[in-house]
């Protein structure tokens, strides 16, 4: 009996199932046929962005389209977070977009992998996308062995956010030139708030970024023979590495990273008054300078070793590549033309907060009279790459940052912590030693 | 005419072992090809030091027996990510255990109103996304603003640094991964008290056992198969420390709160060093099974 009921009910099932089949079979027929008419006349690129820069990309996507009527871009947006592992499995699987955006120090990696296209095929003959209309050493971090292997979409670098009332209170009418003068202004402030818990700057034991800075601006090797060693412990990292513990050592700055969950806020209320970031934080600094404190901050650019030294910084943004396994790589190029062109870039600019990587488009008003771009048109001018290595985030991240942490609270001393950092850098890159030993 | 019957009944059986089988094979041969296909995959991957390069051209791919093991054991981060999981699991797993059952004891005694309420309420901890837990969590401990200091600064305790010491920031971790995940084995706790027969309880009133009495010798053993259960899944739940970590601390400070399975994701899954991130999987696997295999024994010993 129970079987029979069973059985029946299993029929009504199966029966509703089958409708539900013959629905959804007729859908894909229809969907099929559907576009195979349309692929006749238009070719289809995947164009895959990043976070804020993904989404908003939407928006410029339809003049495009009309000016190119035979090419259709769809778009998706993959979350930063995870945006490399994402990237790295979508090539292990084979399916990469035709064209991506790729923070700009992930190109070696994605160059080895060969992921994505050398572009020489289609850079010399380009009206639009010219070498001399970026800034030097943003292009730079495209290019591996002499080939380009993406083009600048926007761009970014780290440039001091300060307290123009605090700097004024601890008598500095004008930001810092040189390490000496911002580590005896940090003293003054630091001397000022006396009895509170209130700090000068905020160096981040988690941001390898400040320590990598200092570094190349004291001119050292930070990898040497082709990349293949460590080289930390050199004098010249070991002076800035030295200088920057300092500030923990002397209480200048706070310890752990905890104590900081907001930095806009600490900013607002002078728990430390210089910051080391980049234009990201611009629009939320703003929010929370309001009032009486909203003209009491300002940008400059880093300061320099000494007199005679302009300060660098990081070479940041995003690049456009093209994946290597494209069919489509002259339609991918037409689209990364089209986001290269100033007029473009602005709307972007205007869309995301994203600092154009075009020098032209900086001539437009929006940015050439916002006061707080100023000191980033002045930085870009001075900014390098990081060592083009495959290997280079987990240098920074997990071991500079983790040794950092360990001078920073005195654990080891910065010739300990320096010395172990190379040993552990060389292991990581044994690899590399092997596969550059057997090309030979 | 015997013989025949036992025939036929052999047959049936065989024909219904087949079936069985027929029926089951859609699982089995999901569980094969997305498990254990796999799990060999990684096995024999944590013989080479597939990587990065490995990735883009196999040419890059060495086979290198045990290394990625004999590094292992001679990586200090290892040692340290174990020691941690250790500390973890050995702290986190009795005191989460006592919990539940405490948490099943009331809520199961006769006097408690409104027991639906409660149930959901230690329950929705569980279900509840662990990023949202997280932020609320990190104002909790925050060391300027957060309730904790506030309400020991009534005791005169100074504030405590608590995710950022290294000292304070497992045991941080590990009050909050107990709030959040005792309302699981509290729901299975509820069921085991449920199925304890109420005639027991009331023999023992009537021989006068007080209500400590009853505990331990009525309530106690006979939950013990649930026990038993819970303990093991709570141990194997715990030596997989991974999320809580991972979003309040990211394995600091000094990488304190760095467990074995964050450390295996960090290798793999942000520095691709697969084959040795594989190595560290199968060191976990026998660590755990080692750790399973003592828990029934002892159990089986005292039962």
């Amino acid at each position: 009996m129970i079987l029979a009921m069973k059985l029946v009910w299993f029929e009504i099932k199966f029966s509703y199932l089958k409708e539900k089949l013959f629905l959804l079979i007729s859908t894909l027929i229809l969907i099929l046929s559907l576009s195979c008419n349309e692929s006749g006349k238009e070719t289809v690129i995947d164009f895959w962005g990043l976070g804020s820069e993904g989404e908003f990309v939407k928006q410029l996507i339809p003049r495009f389209e009309a000016q190119n009527p035979s090419i259709k871009v769809k778009v998706q947006m993959a979350p930063w977070t995870a945006a490399q592992e994402k990237l790295i499995s979508a090539f292990a699987s084979d399916n990469l977009p035709d064209v991506f955006q790729l923070g700009n120090t992930w190109v070696p990696q994605f160059a080895q992998l060969e992921a994505i296209t050398e572009l020489s095929s289609q850079l010399p003959e380009s009206k639009i996308i010219k070498k001399e209309n970026y800034f030097e050493g943003i292009w730079d971090t495209n290019v591996l062995d002499s080939l380009v292997y993406g083009i600048p979409w926007y761009i970014d670098t780290r440039v001091m956010f300060y307290r123009k009332d605090v700097f004024e209170k601890a008598g500095f009418s004008s930001p810092p030139k040189t390490w000496d003068e911002l580590y005896q202004l940090s003293k003054k402030i630091k001397a000022s708030h006396k009895g509170e818990e209130k700090y000068a700057i905020f160096i981040a034991t988690n941001e390898w970024a400040n320590f990598i800075i200092f570094g190349l601006q004291n001119g050292a090797e930070i990898l040497k023979d082709n990349n293949t060693y460590g080289n930390f412990n050199g004098e010249k990292f070991t002076e800035a590495f030295s200088y920057l513990t300092k500030y923990y050592r002397e209480n200048l700055t706070p310890l752990g990273v905890s104590q900081v969950t907001n930095v806009y806020q600490a900013f607002a209320e002078e728990y430390f008054s210089i910051y080391i970031s980049g234009p990201w934080n611009i629009s939320e600094f703003k929010k929370w300078m309001t009032g009486d404190l909203q003209d009491k901050w300002m940008t400059a650019a880093l300061p320099g070793p000494n007199e005679n030294i302009k300060g660098i910084s990081l070479a940041g943004g995003s690049s456009l590549v093209i994946s290597q396994r494209s069919k489509y790589k002259n339609e991918a190029w037409k689209l990364i033309e089209y986001l290269s062109k100033p007029e473009t870039q602005i709307d972007f600019y205007h869309l995301v907060n994203d600092l154009p990587a075009v020098k032209e488009a900086w001539k437009d008003t929006s940015l050439s009279n916002n006061p707080y771009m100023k000191a980033f048109y002045e930085q870009f001018n001075y900014v390098v790459a990081t060592p083009k290595i495959p290997e280079w985030e987990q240098i920074v991240f997990s071991k500079l940052q983790q040794y950092v942490e360990l001078a920073a609270r005195n654990v080891l001393s910065v010739k300990e912590a320096l010395q172990k950092l190379d040993d552990d850098v060389n292991v990581i890159l044994e690899k590399r030693r092997w596969m550059l030993s057997r090309n030979k | 005419m015997r013989e025949n019957k036992v025939q036929i009944e052999r047959k049936d059986f065989s024909s219904g072992i087949s079936a069985a089988y027929f029926f089951l094979a859609p699982a089995l041969i999901s569980i094969f090809i997305f498990f254990f296909i796999p799990v060999i995959a990684a096995f024999i991957i944590s013989f080479t030091d597939f990587d990065i390069y490995s990735l883009g051209n196999y040419n890059n791919l060495r086979f290198v027996g045990l290394k990625n093991y004999s590094d292992l054991l001679n990586n200090e981060l290892f040692w340290i990510s174990l020691k941690n999981t250790f500390y973890f699991v050995i702290v986190a797993s009795p005191l989460s255990i006592s919990v539940s059952l405490g948490a099943a004891l009331i809520l199961n005694s006769k006097v408690v109103k409104l027991k639906g309420i409660f149930r959901l309420a230690y329950f929705i901890p569980v279900v509840t996304t662990l990023v949202a837990v997280a932020i609320v969590w990190r104002f909790i401990y925050h060391p300027r603003f957060g309730i904790l200091n506030y309400l020991l600064s009534f005791a005169g305790i100074n504030p405590i640094d608590w995710l950022g010491d290294p000292f304070w920031a497992m045991p941080s971790i590990i009050l909050m991964s107990i709030w959040k995940n005792f309302g699981y084995n509290m729901i299975i706790f509820i069921a085991g008290l449920q199925n304890i027969p109420e005639h027991l309880y009331e023999a023992a009133v009537l021989e006068g056992a007080s209500g400590w009495q009853q505990f331990k010798k009525i309530t106690l053993p006979m939950l013990a198969p649930t026990t038993v259960f819970i303990s093991i899944i709570t141990m194997i739940g715990n030596f997989q420390l991974f999320a809580e970590p991972y979003v309040m601390t990211q394995g600091g400070p000094l990488n304190k709160t760095l467990s074995v399975v964050q450390y295996m994701y960090q290798e793999g899954f942000r520095w691709w060093n697969m084959g040795y991130s594989a190595s560290i999987a199968f060191v976990l696997f026998i660590i755990i099974f080692i750790g399973t295999m003592l828990q029934l024994r002892i159990q089986k010993q005292t039962a």
